[in-house]
């Protein structure tokens, strides 16, 4: 069987979320934008997939197109949207975002650089069926501890949540 | 060409044998008997509403109504299609494709049969919920690009109802893809086929394994699946009463046709999870209970005697119509029509087809229940209150699928645990 993950769907995938991540800070209307950053999340679960990891994929469609995201969507609904069009949308930062942009580049080119010789050249061949079984292996086995803190983590953000949420506890 | 036919030997699905070609044709013929089921669907619905309430529904348009969804579908095509001036135009128009793109999307892993799946993922369950997860969004886009209170008023209830319901549908479905790791390798599997798979090697349904543990978790991803479909009772996102026709209030002619479409694709989609995961998808009845080859045999047969059955009817009827000149069209269309269902009948008892075919039979017969019982709750019960609805989906569902999951995961290692406690003890 041939291959379906091409350079062609890379680069299609690529262009999807960079052109979609540009509407999302230019859009005046902040629907928009949430719509825009959707596209982005799902042609990032696009990547994921060719990266012969559908379990990432499919739980970056789940919690982020379609949880988190739902819940921007439904607060950016209850918003006065006349309100906030008017109101600044750009502040005027550019020395700061100028620094923040050259670090980032320079990160990037130092990783591309670098990468040649820390990560591997040749592809090894990933459990593409077993990918689901292998993570679920890994998260309840090998680490399970951290795994078990990082859910007591966000037991702890949910109650806080509710406490502030809450006039009378 | 040679490749190409060779697939009808194999006993893989066309993802599986790497064939597009075959994937497309899959996904043609799904598409168009989908949507076919759907407009069934309508006309039995009324008729089925109907007779509950002792009226007789739709009786105009061809013999019995059976031709009202054409009819329906050639109103809508033929109405003009208004935008509202100050909707939002993109959003607007986006929304009811969305809507009917995601709703179809499920069917792409739905197993019809062992081999009559578009594709297998390893990933399946967990697609549907990404994708029913999607919906939501659809619902927002319309009502919010309506720019108008109703509208809005429906996709704030119905996203707050779709998220709420789905938290205890995901961990329902946890608990039935719990089951399937209760084997000698102890790693259980997310693919449809593979869960179906597993319920045949346990030899039982998984609505009847760990009882009353698989009912209870059934019954709370059928409770949740409609509210998921927003139907009756649960169906406030269009509440007629109270928000005109809730999301779609501004849509109308073609574009409301999509919505009508994608709501009877995504339930017959979503029904179609809950045989998989529930009801042994494609295995036909009694697994166990009445194995052997004679049984097989005779379980085979079944799809061509119904249809056998339903070219008798259509037989008897016919030459039982009133000779008269009125009469004579329906008499010929009759005795055609019985004709063809009786050809259907022969080629079903054909020993290579009924083989093949009676996969897809069985899980059409379940689904088609579940159909039924859709039109079934919108005749009897009362539509929920917003407090009553959130109420039962987080206090009552949320709750309780929790707790089937802890007892599913405490029932699958017993033996681990009893031998933990014994040493314990000692």
């Amino acid at each position: 069987m041939m291959p379906v993950a091409t350079t062609f769907f890379f680069y299609f995938l690529s262009i999807i979320a960079v052109v979609s991540a540009i509407v999302v800070i230019t859009r005046k209307s902040p629907v928009h934008s949430a719509l825009a950053l959707i596209t982005t999340l799902l042609s990032l679960a696009g990547l994921y997939l060719m990266l012969y990891a559908p379990f990432v994929a499919a739980v970056q469609i789940v919690l982020y197109a379609g949880g988190i995201m739902v819940l921007f969507l439904f607060v950016i609904m209850l918003v006065n949207l006349e309100k906030a069009q008017l109101e600044e949308r750009f502040n005027k930062q550019w020395q700061v975002a100028l620094i923040a942009v050259l670090t980032l580049g320079a990160l990037l080119i130092f990783i591309f650089e670098k990468g040649r010789s820390v990560f591997p050249q040749t592809v090894t061949n990933f459990p593409e069926n077993t990918n689901t079984q292998v993570i679920g292996l890994l998260l309840y086995r090998d680490y399970l501890m951290p795994f078990e803190l990082a859910s007591l983590l966000l037991l702890v953000a949910i109650v806080g949540a509710v406490v502030m949420a809450k006039k009378r506890v | 060409m040679r490749p190409f036919l060779d697939y009808l030997h194999s006993s893989v699905t066309p993802g599986e044998y790497g064939s597009y070609l075959w994937a497309v044709i899959y996904i043609l013929i799904i598409f168009a008997v989908a949507s076919v089921a759907v407009m069934l669907m309508t006309w039995l619905e009324r008729k089925i509403l109907a007779h509950m309430q002792v009226r007789l529904g739709p009786m105009r348009v061809g013999p019995h109504g059976l031709l009202q969804p054409i009819a329906d579908a050639l109103k809508l095509l033929t109405k003009e299609d208004i935008l509202p001036d100050e909707a939002d135009k993109v959003v607007f128009w986006f929304a009811p494709v969305w809507v009917m793109m995601i709703a179809f999307l499920n069917y792409v892993v739905l197993p019809f049969g062992r081999t009559h799946a578009v594709t297998d993922m390893n990933i399946g369950i967990l697609f549907v919920l990404g994708v029913s997860s999607l919906s939501v969004l659809g619902v927002i886009m319309a009502g919010w690009s309506s720019n108008s209170h109703y509208p809005l008023m429906g996709a704030l209830r119905s996203s707050a109802q779709m998220v709420s319901y789905e938290v205890a549908m995901g961990l329902a479905i946890v608990s039935a893809v719990l089951m399937t790791s209760l084997n000698s390798t102890g790693t259980g599997t997310l693919s449809m086929i593979g869960i179906v798979e597993a319920q045949k090697a346990a030899g039982r349904w998984y609505i009847f394994s760990m009882f009353p543990l698989g009912l209870i978790a059934f019954l709370i991803f059928a409770i949740a699946m409609i509210a998921e479909t927003n139907r009756a009772p649960f169906d406030l996102p269009e509440a007629e009463s109270e928000l005109v026709a809730g999301f779609h209030t501004e849509y109308s002619g073609f574009r409301w046709s999509l919505f009508f479409l994608a709501e009877y694709a995504a339930m017959i989609g979503i029904s179609s999870v809950a045989v998989t995961l529930w009801l042994g998808g494609y295995l036909r009845p009694f697994p166990n209970l009445l194995s052997g080859h004679s049984w097989d045999l005779a379980f085979s047969l079944f799809p061509g005697l119904i249809f056998a059955g339903m070219a008798l009817m259509c037989l008897i009827g016919a030459a039982r119509m009133p000779k008269i000149p009125q009469m004579k069209v329906q008499t010929i269309g009759l005795w055609l029509f019985g004709g063809v269902i009786a050809l259907i009948a022969v080629v079903l008892f054909l020993p290579g087809v009924r083989e093949r075919v009676q996969d897809i039979f069985w899980f059409a017969a379940k689904v088609a229940a579940f159909m039924y019982l859709y039109i079934w709750y919108r005749g009897t019960f009362p539509r929920y209150r917003f407090d009553q609805l959130m109420k039962l989906g987080w206090k009552v569902l949320l709750p309780v699928s929790l707790a089937v999951l802890i007892l599913t995961a405490l029932v699958g290692i017993r033996q681990d645990l009893s031998t933990v406690l014994m040493g314990v003890l000692r």
